[in-house]
Parts: structure tokens; sequence; C-alpha cells
């Protein structure tokens, strides 16, 4: 299937009707999210405030998952230099940081209330942190290079780097100090949440994970053709 | 030399910025020493392939006998020896002088050799991917620190355990990730400047 998709003007018809479709579904994920969100039950202990996790935990999950589709591309853009790939890397990132720079504010103003301050240096905090700096130092590398093709490979290696340090990162971020409440979706045993908290909280994930999709595909196209612009343009 | 300096008048800003009353600065001295340190071993990478990719001795190098992975790990070690570790053996010293128990000075100097090498080798793969790019110095700063937060969590565990008393800490878990970064680096070092010179 990827290999079907790595010719460029394959993609290009796929990703035409699949970018507004994923919008789409996107949109409707979020509409019944908000919804079911908005009328769960108040928290016997967070009150109101529970809702912002309906926005909040969804956002972490696709920064990091943007993160891994960052190095995936950059995987494959690095060994079989493929141009489409390099794009894809190039089109994830901006991407990635702003889900992520979300998750860090929204965890800010679910801070407040709850353990009444806006920041506080527990293990998960600031391992997303140190995940959204590790998207400005890509984006900056990127930045940095005027050579378009050199730019992209050098943005690959780091992305790759970074991939690799990211679990020892969270372990040793774990290991410095948690205050955080421990994962309590995905663990063994089942969710430790009630479904009229579970069935929104992942409907809001499948609607920011496909909202990170149609977005990723659009990037990919308005890329391609900027290159196609800019090769014109040369030709000329 | 310049990065001794610098950590020299580092460690003298301290007591000037947070107050010069013993019980503070010795709360925060091993801490400071180490994050110092850090910082001093980042000043100098931008001279580490820069210079060479200027004058073309990289090119020299490329095409030379050995691969680029030698002559990158090679590299890597001469940096750690002319420049990490003499400010390793400053990092003791600057602790106690900020008020650290001195019975903390062989463990600091024995976290600050091994965090050295790994701050270099993983400095080394920044200062190659920043090679040939504008404003490299603090490229090298962004794309270098945010990779740096285990070593440093690791070698302040190891730093704090051996003040309480508790045997072990962060030491092993540090020597293994620097094992590693020194393993490995040289292979994403090598990769960045084969990137940057062609």
């Amino acid at each position: 299937m990827i290999a079907a998709l790595a010719n460029p003007q394959r993609f290009m018809a796929v990703s035409r009707p699949l970018a507004p479709l994923l919008g789409g579904v996107s949109l409707v994920l979020f509409a019944v999210g908000l919804w079911l969100g908005f009328s769960a039950p108040e928290d016997y202990q967070q009150g109101d405030t529970v809702r912002i996790m309906f926005v909040h935990a969804p956002a972490a999950t696709a920064g990091l998952v943007a993160y891994a589709a960052l190095g995936a591309a950059s995987f494959v853009g690095l060994v079989w230099r493929h141009a489409l790939a390099e794009a894809a890397a190039k089109a994830a990132a901006p991407l990635g940081a702003a889900f992520t720079f979300l998750a860090l504010v929204t965890g800010s103003l679910w801070g407040k209330p709850m353990w009444g301050t806006w920041w506080v240096w527990d293990a998960r905090v600031t391992s997303v942190l140190v995940l959204f700096l590790l998207y400005l130092g890509y984006l900056a590398l990127h930045a940095a290079i005027e050579d378009e093709q050199k730019a992209a490979r050098a943005a690959a290696i780091l992305a790759l780097v970074g991939l690799v340090n990211l679990p020892i990162i969270r372990f040793s971020v774990d290991w410095w100090n948690t205050l955080h409440q421990p994962a309590s979706v995905l663990r063994a045993g089942g969710p430790s949440m009630p479904s009229e908290f579970l069935t929104p909280l992942l409907l809001m994930m499948g609607a920011y994970l496909t909202a990170f999709g149609a977005l990723w595909l659009v990037r990919i196209r308005s890329e391609v053709w900027r290159r196609r612009a800019r090769r014109q343009a040369g030709a000329l | 030399m310049l990065a001794a300096g610098f950590y020299a008048a580092l460690t003298a800003l301290v007591p000037l910025a947070a107050g010069p009353e013993p019980e503070r600065l010795a709360l925060v001295a091993p801490g400071l020493a180490w994050i110092a340190l850090v910082l001093a071993s980042l000043l100098s990478l931008e001279r580490l392939f820069e210079r060479d990719l200027e004058d073309g001795a990289l090119d020299l190098l490329a095409l030379g006998g050995p691969p680029l992975e030698a002559v990158a790990a090679v590299k890597t070690k001469a940096q750690w020896l002319a420049v990490a570790a003499p400010l390793s053996l400053l990092a003791p010293i600057a602790a106690v002088a900020l008020g650290a128990d001195p019975g903390l000075a062989p463990v600091i100097l024995l976290v600050a050799l091994l965090g050295g090498l790994c701050f270099v080798a993983v400095g080394a793969v920044g200062a190659a991917l920043a090679a040939g790019s504008r404003r490299g110095g603090l490229l090298i700063a962004v794309l270098v620190l945010p990779l740096l937060v285990p070593p440093v969590i690791f070698g302040a565990g190891a730093i704090q355990a051996a003040d309480d008393g508790v045997p072990g800490g962060g030491l092993a878990l540090l020597a293994a990730y620097t094992l590693a970064a020194a393993g490995l680096s040289p292979f994403a070092t090598a990769a960045a400047l084969r990137n940057a010179i062609s």
C-alpha cells in the first residue's frame, strides 16, 4: 500500500479526495465527541474541569503520533532518498509542534484549578515539553540550511536521533519524578475510566488524529505543488 | 582553556545571582556545577567541524582511507580529552567552592568525566548537522540540549544519591547512556557530515 502510494502522481490522485474525506470525518467526530463531552456528568472530584481532558489528552497523543509519523517519513526519505517522504516529514513537523503546544497550554489551564498552579515539574509534563523542544530543533535546523535537499536530509537525521532518544527521555524523566496521574486509557487490565468519560475521550482522540491526517495530507500536497512550481520557474 | 574560563566565570556568577548565604548555596551547588558543565561543553562544539568544512579539510578526510565514521569517532574523543576532561577536573572544585560537601568531590568528578563524554558524543551529532548553516553555535545548542535530558537527569541523580549516602543512583544509567551515545554517535555524525559536504 505504501509502495503503491510512493508514486507521486498516484499519491496526488488518492490524496485529493482522501484529505477532505478525513477532514469531514474529523468534523463529525469533533461534533459528537464535544457533545458527549459536555453532556458527560461532572466528575465527583474535579467537577466541570474534567472536560478539559477531552481536548487535552488527545492533543498530547496527536503530538506523539505526529513525531512517529515524522520519524517514519524521515527514515524512508533518508534510506530511499524519496522526495515524497521528505515532503511528508517536512509537512508533519509544524503540525506536531502545534499539537504538542496545544497539549501544553490546555494542560496548564487544567493544572491551575486542579493542582493550584499553572506549571509543575512533573514527569509527563516535562517529557511533553522536551518533545516540543525536539520539534523546535527540527524546525530550526530545517530553516537554517538553505539548500533544500541538504536541509531535508540533515533534519531527517535529527528526527531519527530524536526518535531513538524519545523513549529514553521518557524513561529518564519518569525515573526523575512522578506526580502526574499514570496513564489511564492504555494499560493492562483495561481502562480505569467509566464509559461516560471514555467514549467522548476516544471520539476526541479519533477527531484529533483524523484532523492531523487531513491537515498532513493537505500540507504534503501543497509541498509537492510548491516544488513543482519552483521547478517550472527554474525551467523558464 | 576558553571553556574553562567560561566555566569559572559562570561559577563565580552563581553566588552573585542566588545570594551568598552558605546554606542556600550548598543546596544547589552540585546541580549548578553540573548544569554549568553542560553549558561549557556546548561552547566549543561549533568549531568541531565548521572550520574543517570551510577550509576543505573535511573533503580530504572524506576522500582518505579511513571511513568518515572513524574520523568522527576520533574527533569526538579528541574533543573530550581536550575540552571536556579539563572541565571535569574543575567541576568538583567549583562544587566545593560553592559549598558542596567535599566528600562528594570524587563522585562529582566521575559523573563529570562520564557526562562530559556523553555531552561531546551527542554534541558532535548536533555540530555535524549544523555545519555549514548560518548561526551555527546557537543552532547546535537548540538541537542538542533536549537530547541531553537523560544524562543530565542520571548525573544529577547519581550526585544526589551519593549526597544521601545511598549506593547506586543514576551512575549505572549514566554510564549505559554514555556508552550507547559514544558508540552510536559516530554513525549519525558521519551521515550528517556526508550530507554537509555533498
